[in-house]
């Protein structure tokens, strides 16, 4: 089952996947334009992985790390699917990052790998947009490049975990106005799903709606105001953004 | 002085809360030359923010698990400012007229030397922030670069330090937050820890202080005998 969190009719609703379009939890079905999406899940903790797929943590000139690479992002950078992103005036590289999210089911304490997938609620399309240019050597990526507002699109749906038959096999695409720019799989991950709820369960409770973004694969790409930025992950779906300039 | 209890998650405090690291003088003074070589290539341009995550939030007098493999914990005694109206790219007189009030912060810490990634092992351990025991007005506290922190190791003040030795003030601090990341009713930033927080450990029962706050203290036990 897909869900989704929307705005329509004048409050904050619950919709569900259905053949395309969105149905309300009246019966309506209305097409995905119709509604305002907000981010599926409204999460405690943002946990999320830099250089998890070798192929990106050469593009961007690093080693791969020997143990997960971890930062922390705040709320106020989740927007829902077709919503818009700013890129600042000053801006010389900003990127997209397509990202299968995680999300937490329940408590989660010294989970071993084999039985990780237990903790998992579901999973969604993340785009974890960067702004390289702004990178600075403390706390990195710090949240001046990581957790700007409104530079987490996150959507469409929350997918039950039960509909994803393996998700460490998925494929990404990235487009950018209509052009394939970023291609990978899953299973090109250095440190798979199952890893990583072991990994931040041996030191931190995770609770349920905690979201783990797990980093993206080689592709990022320079995009600039106008430009309609879909993150597709198989099966979860299609993430729709669009860069605007940040006013000043 | 008008002052209500705050509880982590609850209606006051039911955001995010943020440290800032390097807003203490000292703390720059003691990096010196060292944050323009590798791996830090410069002083950064903005505020520099962490998490300190809703696993680590516990209110007063609960008991903080050290887990078995950190030794001795940093008693980060600070200042928390909880938000009542959003900010997003906002000056210092707005910034200020945001606060809802203050708070004590005790961001329990493993010692660390590196600044070069995000502390997640060091700083979001669970029960690694106590916060409380209460909310006290704005408005009762005027001109919080008057105020003392006082930071407790069994009974005994460890280390004190001044509020006007912050880097930048906390309205300022606010303003400068949001030109990146809007804060919301409900977060609670960190003003800044001194790098002279003492060390404590199992067994040991810290505290802290500033004037007309109150008292936030909580005891560390090994992971495990909480009986959380």
């Amino acid at each position: 089952m897909k869900r989704a969190r929307i705005a329509f009719e004048g409050r904050v609703q619950q919709a569900w996947e259905d053949n395309g379009r969105v149905r309300l939890s009246d019966g309506r079905r209305l097409e995905e334009t119709e509604v305002v999406w907000l981010p599926p899940v409204m999460p405690g903790t943002i946990l999320a992985l830099g250089l998890n797929y070798a192929d990106h943590a050469a593009e961007i000139a690093s080693q791969a790390p020997e143990e997960p690479m971890v930062f922390l992002k705040g709320a106020n950078t989740l927007v829902g699917h077709r919503a818009f992103t700013p890129r600042p005036d000053d801006a010389t590289n900003m990127h997209y990052e397509c990202e299968l999210a995680i999300v937490i089911g329940k408590l989660a304490r010294n989970v071993a790998r084999a039985d990780a997938y237990d903790y998992i609620a579901g999973y969604t399309v993340a785009n974890d947009y960067a702004v390289r240019n702004y990178l600075e050597g403390i706390y990195r990526p710090n949240f001046r490049i990581k957790s700007r507002d409104n530079c987490t699109p996150i959507g469409p749906w929350l997918v039950d975990a039960a509909d994803i038959a393996d998700p460490m096999n998925l494929r990404l695409t990235t487009r950018v106005n209509g052009e394939i720019t970023q291609e990978g799989s899953t299973r090109e991950m250095i440190f798979d799903v199952p890893f990583l709820i072991e990994y931040f369960s041996a030191f931190m409770t995770l609770q349920p709606g905690d979201l783990i973004l797990t980093g993206t694969p080689k592709g990022t790409v320079n995009v600039m105001p106008g430009d309609e930025v879909i993150t597709e992950i198989e099966g979860l779906g299609a993430l729709h953004n669009t860069i605007i300039s940040r006013k000043p | 002085m008008t002052s209500v209890t705050l509880r982590p998650g609850g209606p006051l405090l039911s955001g995010a809360v943020y440290g800032c690291l390097l807003n203490v003088q000292e703390e720059l003074d003691r990096l010196g030359d060292a944050i323009n070589q590798a791996p830090y290539h410069g002083a950064p341009s903005g505020p520099v923010l962490y998490v300190k995550t809703a696993n680590t939030q516990i209110a007063a007098g609960q008991p903080v698990p050290i887990p078995s493999d950190v030794e001795q914990v940093r008693v980060g005694a600070a200042l928390g400012v909880v938000i009542k109206d959003t900010l997003t790219r906002a000056g210092v007189e707005q910034a200020r007229s945001a606060i809802a009030g203050y708070t004590l912060v005790n961001d329990v810490t493993v010692p660390h030397d590196s600044l070069f990634r995000q502390p997640l092992k060091q700083k979001c351990r669970d029960g690694f922030c106590p916060i409380g025991p209460g909310l006290v007005d704005a408005a009762d506290l005027p001109d919080p670069a008057t105020l003392t922190v006082r930071a407790f190791v069994n009974g005994e003040c460890r280390h004190q330090w001044c509020l006007d030795q912050l880097v930048r003030p906390v309205a300022t601090l606010l303003a400068d937050i949001s030109d990146f990341t809007s804060l919301y009713p409900g977060d609670l930033i960190i003003v800044g820890v001194s790098p002279d927080a003492p060390l404590a450990g199992a067994g040991d029962t810290v505290a802290v202080e500033i004037d007309g706050l109150g008292r936030l203290e909580n005891r560390l036990v090994s992971e495990g005998e909480d009986a959380r």
